[in-house]
């Protein structure tokens, strides 16, 4: 097919072993071209043609022809929506508005086809036909519709799919999971219905922005963490164990004896290397040395074991994480805008994950963290950035944890250290004149 | 993409998203134009004490105040926001009241 605009340099990148994204627009530009399927398109026809159309531009230009901002939405929600609009509507009317829609994805992404095709009914009559699968906070992404559209798109995807926007702007947003007990040997805890029940329990704080800045969960089943809590959200929930790790002596012989490949195989690609050595591969490698064999025995001193996975791990088939499951919650991770980049910082380190109680445990720390951020937290200012600026020391206060040595990775080295008030004799106020009866001027 | 709207016998110059260019420009009627769009029928008192809340609010510091500040200021919580402006305090109230659009991560 004959396309409107040519892209010459996009044409380029149809080539490789790796799908093409341009190979894909081209299918749906012709798909919507065609139109055999007779649908009465709700926005331009052409929209995705001229969608290449500006980022062949972009790509000659080497610059973004999106425009700046963008509010749009649907009633009742302050977010879900990323409005945009293109700097040369007369070139490319197809994209002239081009709004993003973000749909909340089901905890792990499971999906089935009937519900998948629902959603693309919806979305090829009433948007671009293009998505994005998935955005990196987890969301469905609807990419480019128009505003008159976007009720419309809302109206069928809550009254015949059953089915929620998720967030954006200053708010709770779309919370995401590994696939936890789903499928892995190694969850801690069902993170899919932890990420389910804290999403349903704060759709408020979700739909309608009411923080200082963004605020997102995520949730991983085991320290492995699958979808990247302890980097990609404010407070992660990281799933862990404190009773034993389960050896299977039997199974450990059966990887020193090469019957099981180890780490699952993970291994076996074009490099050899070489049999199986458990000193070398999992006893040198553990991080608190806590690990040794007695004759054909493997022991594991689990009090100093500071539950890495890495043994774990190598040896899936017979190491398992222990039966006392919990998680730890970390706090503060960001981006680098505005005061540099954070990963998470262990607040809880040991929370009960109980669904029969509402994981009241859970609950109780973020909405302490947020009773706190909400009142405090600057415009614009991040929970890491807020722990940075009143000390970390508030935030265990305001969550009633006492602090502990592993709060910190060391003490630290500076010797600026407030004392409360009431925590030294005699207090803050002193009377100089007192003071120079034993020290004359 | 800047276009004219006469209403009135006014004349507004918005954006693609219907915020004001200019916030010199607001007149009463603006609020009398955008209240079809933004899904009210009359406004009552309470929603031009949240208009007067932002106006006065972004004269005295240039922008636009939290949600946390506007509830403070007018005493209504969030919830009851959105019931008076359903598209909520960005982009119902703030543009209602002529302020410029909201930006950063929407």
């Amino acid at each position: 097919m004959k396309f409107k605009h040519a892209t010459p340099l996009l044409d380029q990148l149809e080539s490789g072993p790796w799908p093409s994204f341009v190979s894909d627009m081209k299918l749906e530009a012709e798909f919507r071209a065609k139109n055999e399927q007779g649908i009465d398109f709700q926005i331009p026809s052409d929209t995705v043609e001229d969608l290449l159309g500006i980022l062949e531009l972009s790509y000659k230009h080497g610059r973004t022809h999106w425009k700046h901002g963008g509010i749009v939405g649907v009633f009742g929600y302050g977010g879900g929506v990323i409005g945009r609009y293109c700097d040369q509507p007369e070139n490319f009317p197809g994209v002239q508005a081009f709004h993003t829609v973000r749909v909340n994805q089901p905890s792990g992404k499971y999906y089935t086809t009937d519900y998948l095709r629902k959603l693309m009914d919806i979305w090829q009559l009433r948007g671009s036909g293009i998505t994005n699968m998935h955005g990196a906070t987890g969301d469905i992404i609807f990419l480019g519709t128009t505003t008159p559209q976007l009720e419309e798109i809302f109206y069928e995807l809550t009254h015949n799919v059953n089915q929620d926007l998720g967030g954006s702007g200053s708010n709770l947003r779309t919370p995401a999971d590994c696939l936890g007990s789903s499928r892995c040997e190694y969850a801690c805890y069902d993170t899919n219905a932890l990420c389910y029940f804290l999403t349903q329990t704060y759709q408020d704080e979700l739909h309608r922005p009411a923080f200082p800045y963004k605020f997102k969960f995520k949730m991983d089943g085991c320290p492995n963490c699958c979808v990247a809590s302890i980097a990609r959200s404010d407070m992660a929930f990281v799933g862990t164990w404190k009773d034993e790790i389960r050896i299977d002596q039997e199974a450990v012989q059966a990887y020193i004896g090469g019957e099981i490949p180890a780490n699952g195989g993970a291994f076996k690609g074009s490099r050899d290397w070489g049999p199986f050595d458990i000193q070398k591969e999992v006893i040198d490698l553990c991080p608190t040395e806590c690990m040794w064999m007695e004759g054909k025995t493997l022991k594991i001193d689990n009090k100093e074991c500071t539950r890495c996975m890495h043994c774990i791990n190598a040896m899936p088939r017979a190491l398992r994480v222990g039966k006392d499951t919990g998680l730890s919650i970390l706090v503060g991770a960001k981006a680098p805008i505005v005061d540099g980049a954070q990963m998470g910082t262990l607040l809880a380190p040991f929370v009960e994950v109980k669904p029969e109680e509402d994981y009241s445990a859970v609950t109780e720390v973020i909405e302490n963290i947020w009773n706190w951020w909400m009142e405090e937290g600057k415009n614009r200012e991040r929970l890491g950035e807020l722990i940075i600026r009143q000390g970390f020391q508030k935030a265990l206060e305001v969550c009633n944890i006492t602090p502990q040595p592993c709060h910190v990775e060391y003490p630290r080295t500076n010797p600026y250290i407030f004392w409360k008030e009431e925590e030294v004799p005699g207090g803050w106020v002193n009377d100089i004149e007192e003071y120079r009866k034993h020290h004359l001027r | 993409m800047a276009t004219n709207v006469d209403f009135q016998g006014k004349t507004f110059v918005v954006d693609e998203d219907g915020f004001l260019e200019d916030f010199n420009t607001y007149t009463a009627e603006w609020v009398d134009y955008c209240k079809k769009e933004e899904g009210i029928e009359t406004l009552s008192d309470e929603h031009w004490q949240v208009i007067n809340v932002l106006q006065d609010y972004y004269k005295k510091n240039g922008i636009a105040p939290m949600v946390r500040v506007l509830s403070k200021l007018t005493g209504f919580k969030l919830k009851h926001i959105y019931e008076l402006f359903p598209s909520g305090p960005g982009k119902g109230a703030c543009k209602m009241a002529g302020l410029p659009k909201p930006t950063g991560c929407v």
